[in-house]
């Protein structure tokens, strides 16, 4: 099915494709930015109006991670008053909407008016996977990639944002892939941020784990929607033997999507 | 060597090291398997962990109150209470029992407390024999080890090692790893030391408010022999383990044994009331309630983290978690291992054990596991918030923090920084990669990173948006 016909598969109720705003992670501006492309493509293959708020930077997550409050909340005041007005705002990392769903409003609670921005834009921001399935009502895009594909869950996306499913019911539509599930989907590949450098040798012994459940499935690539899992899955994978590949599932369907 | 720096080499090593791999994983695969059925049998599992939180919520922002009405109400039924602020008051109090009644021998049962106030040093060091005698904490003690888990002390140890450790110490036969023979073994050594003991101390599972009694689990019965058999006993716990009702343990008995083992119900669980009274055949002449502190209140007086008290030591999170599961326990050099002792520890202990805050990647498996509800992996941010916010942390990442925020405050700058950045990033050679002179090295020693790209998403954006315009700074020029 192409995806001219977008706008007749629209869910009834939910009317036109609404105009979305772009939050395009930090790391995937400077590092990943074919992710972002990858984004753009499916959501305008959908018939979404995209807007890219230039002045966007980063959330934050690293300095709050880290421990560094007030160099987050800096960032958090930037980033309401950058995606303060927009009606939907997608991102393509678990990770970094875990963090302005989630975490904003412990960061804003001293000032009750930052708190009451934080949850106003957090109810408006949706990972990529959760936007098309649980906002837009779309899990067929018409899309194929005959490839055995596994899923990692990255830990954000399951135990902040509950979103298991999601990405599943996605390429599950996705004509001749092979979805297979895989031993400890549900472990983390030890990425954690300034985690994986300060104590590489655990974050490591982690990746491996998640790395020789991949090879052992066979698969010819893991997906996940967190860009950072997927760098240090990647990176793990690179020097060893076996072939697996990584893939973000916007890249996946964008690419299922052309060759469709 | 400071705490940090020995955690990082004890890190590495045990990462490195196949043969613990190994046994962790198989022992924490049965435990997985065991405790997945013994979820099954609660009607509604996360329903039972919604009400153990709320009892446990209670519980500690009452605490106080709780406190003294079990203080009074065992109090009433004869027992001594004693209460200890810190570490080296417990020891002085529970020293000064023993030479009171000239005591020469002691059995002691499992107590993560006990190990917290290095209580059986202490008592060996006035020369008093200790005996512990949970098997697992037997096994330790011959080792001359630290137990490695909160509730399976062996967890890093094959039954060989065991057979090994029994054959030299206690003289089995050097072919002998039955578990049925060891179990022996050992029971016939303890037997002989429970009767002869002049104390005996316990911990404690539960501090039951309304009725003023102590509640113990336990799996071999030891505990309950402590508490009977020897004519003095202490129960050393800390302030944290009340529960307001006995009604509560209808829920919390088989909630910590699912937790802590899969089991529905563990073999032995004691309710102790007080001392021997006229008519009774067993049980101490005194009874002994030792609580501590040594920091726990400082953890109640901060409301944001005052849930870390809610722990029933029951060890799920251990096993959840990822970075446990790769250095096992003794790499923590803490009493509390994995990551209930990475959030609480320094908390407790102080700013020495900030580090273990951030050894972790947050995964938030511990959260999941947790049966009364603790957001371990929220409570690990917001120590990390405490140790940046005194300016704890290394000068070097607090300049990273920096430069990042400045960066990051202005879009101009956020992008010139950026495209520098990965300029200079791509002049990289490729045979400096993963060394010590790669800048990268703390992700390239251990994987490949990813090649600059020469165009950032919103430089795309910009061109791709915005009709060619040679002169201004739509288009980001591939560097």
């Amino acid at each position: 099915m192409s995806l001219e016909s977008s706008q007749e598969r629209w869910p009834a109720a939910a009317g036109a494709p609404p105009e979305v705003a772009l939050f395009i992670p930090c790391f995937v501006d400077q590092v990943t930015p074919e992710i972002g492309r990858d984004l753009v493509t499916v959501l305008e293959r959908l018939g979404c109006r995209l807007r890219f708020p230039p002045d966007q930077t980063c959330c934050g997550q690293p300095a709050f991670n880290a421990g560094y409050r007030q160099e987050a909340r800096a960032l958090m005041r930037r980033f309401l008053d950058t995606f303060g007005n927009s009606e939907a705002i997608v991102c393509p990392s678990g990770s970094c909407t875990a963090m302005v769903r989630g975490f904003y409003p412990e960061l804003a609670q001293s000032d009750p008016a930052l708190a009451a921005a934080a949850r106003r834009v957090g109810e408006r921001v949706y990972e990529f996977s959760e936007f098309l399935v649980r906002r837009l009502g779309i899990t067929e895009l018409g899309a194929a990639f005959p490839h055995r594909v596994a899923v990692h869950d990255g830990c954000h996306m399951l135990r902040e944002l509950h979103l298991k499913d999601e990405p599943r019911q996605l390429l599950r539509r996705v004509r001749g892939l092979e979805l297979v599930e895989i031993d400890d989907a549900e472990r983390c590949c030890g990425f954690g941020g300034s985690f994986s450098v300060n104590y590489g040798m655990i974050s490591e012994a982690m990746a491996a784990r998640k790395a020789d459940a991949l090879e052992a499935a066979e698969v010819d690539y893991v997906t996940a929607c967190d860009p950072s899992c997927l760098l240090q899955i990647a990176g793990v994978l690179a020097r060893r033997p076996g072939r697996v590949r990584t893939l973000h599932l916007a890249s996946l369907l964008a690419r299922g999507l052309a060759s469709a | 060597m400071n705490a940090a720096r020995q955690f990082r080499h004890a890190a590495r090593a045990a990462a490195q090291d196949a043969e613990i791999a190994g046994i962790l994983r198989f022992n924490i695969a049965t435990y997985d398997a065991a405790v997945a059925l013994g979820r099954g049998r609660f009607l509604d599992w996360r329903e039972a962990r919604r009400r153990a939180e709320a009892i446990k919520r209670d519980a500690i922002a009452q605490l106080d109150r709780y406190l003294e009405e079990f203080e009074r109400r065992i109090i009433a039924r004869g027992a001594a209470v004693h209460w200890a602020p810190d570490a080296a008051a417990a020891r002085e109090i529970i020293l000064e029992i023993a030479r009171r009644h000239n005591v020469r021998r002691v059995v002691k049962s499992k107590s993560m407390v006990s190990e917290e106030i290095h209580l059986r040093e202490a008592l060996e060091q006035a020369g008093m024999a200790t005996l512990e005698t949970d098997l697992g904490e037997y096994i330790v003690q011959l080792r001359n080890e630290p137990p490695y888990h909160i509730v399976t002390p062996a967890m890093h140890l094959r039954r060989e090692h065991i057979a090994g450790l029994f054959h030299q110490k206690l003289g089995t036969p050097a072919d002998e790893t039955s578990p049925e023979a060891l179990v022996r073994a050992a029971r016939r050594e303890m037997r002989q030391r429970f009767v002869a003991a002049d104390l005996g101390i316990t911990g404690a599972n539960f501090l039951i408010a309304d009725h003023g009694l102590v509640a113990i689990t336990e799996n071999e019965g030891n505990a309950r022999l402590c508490a009977s058999l020897p004519p003095v006993q202490v129960v050393l716990t800390g302030i944290e383990k009340l529960l307001p009702r006995l009604a509560d343990l209808a829920l919390f008995w088989p909630l910590l044994a699912t937790a802590g083992t899969g089991q529905p119900i563990t073999c032995y669980n004691s309710l102790l009331g007080g001392p021997r009274r006229g008519g009774e055949p067993d049980g101490p002449r005194e009874l002994h309630i030792v609580l501590l502190d040594n920091g726990r209140s400082r953890v109640l007086a901060d409301a944001a983290q005052r849930e870390l008290l809610h722990c029933i030591r029951c060890g799920a999170c251990l096993n959840a978690c990822p970075v446990f599961q790769t250095i096992g326990g003794h790499a923590y050099a803490t009493t509390y291992p994995g990551p209930i002792g990475a959030a609480l520890t320094p908390l407790l202990r102080g700013p020495a054990y900030d580090h273990l805050a951030y050894a972790t990647s947050l995964c938030g498996a511990c959260a999941e596991a947790c049966p009364v509800g603790i957001e371990i992996h929220h409570q690990l941010l917001r120590d990390r918030a405490q140790a940046a916010a005194a300016r704890r942390r290394p000068w070097s990442e607090r300049l990273e923090i920096r430069a990042l925020a400045w960066a990051a405050a202005k879009p101009r700058r956020f992008e010139r920084a950026g495209r520098l950045a990965r300029r200079l990033l791509r002049l990289r050679p490729q045979a400096i990669d993963g060394t010590r002179l790669d800048p990268l090295r703390p992700w390239t020693r251990y994987r490949q990173a990813p090649e600059p790209p020469p165009q950032s998403f919103r430089a795309w954006w910009r061109q791709r948006n915005s009709p060619p315009a040679p002169n201004s700074m739509a288009a980001e020029p591939p560097s």
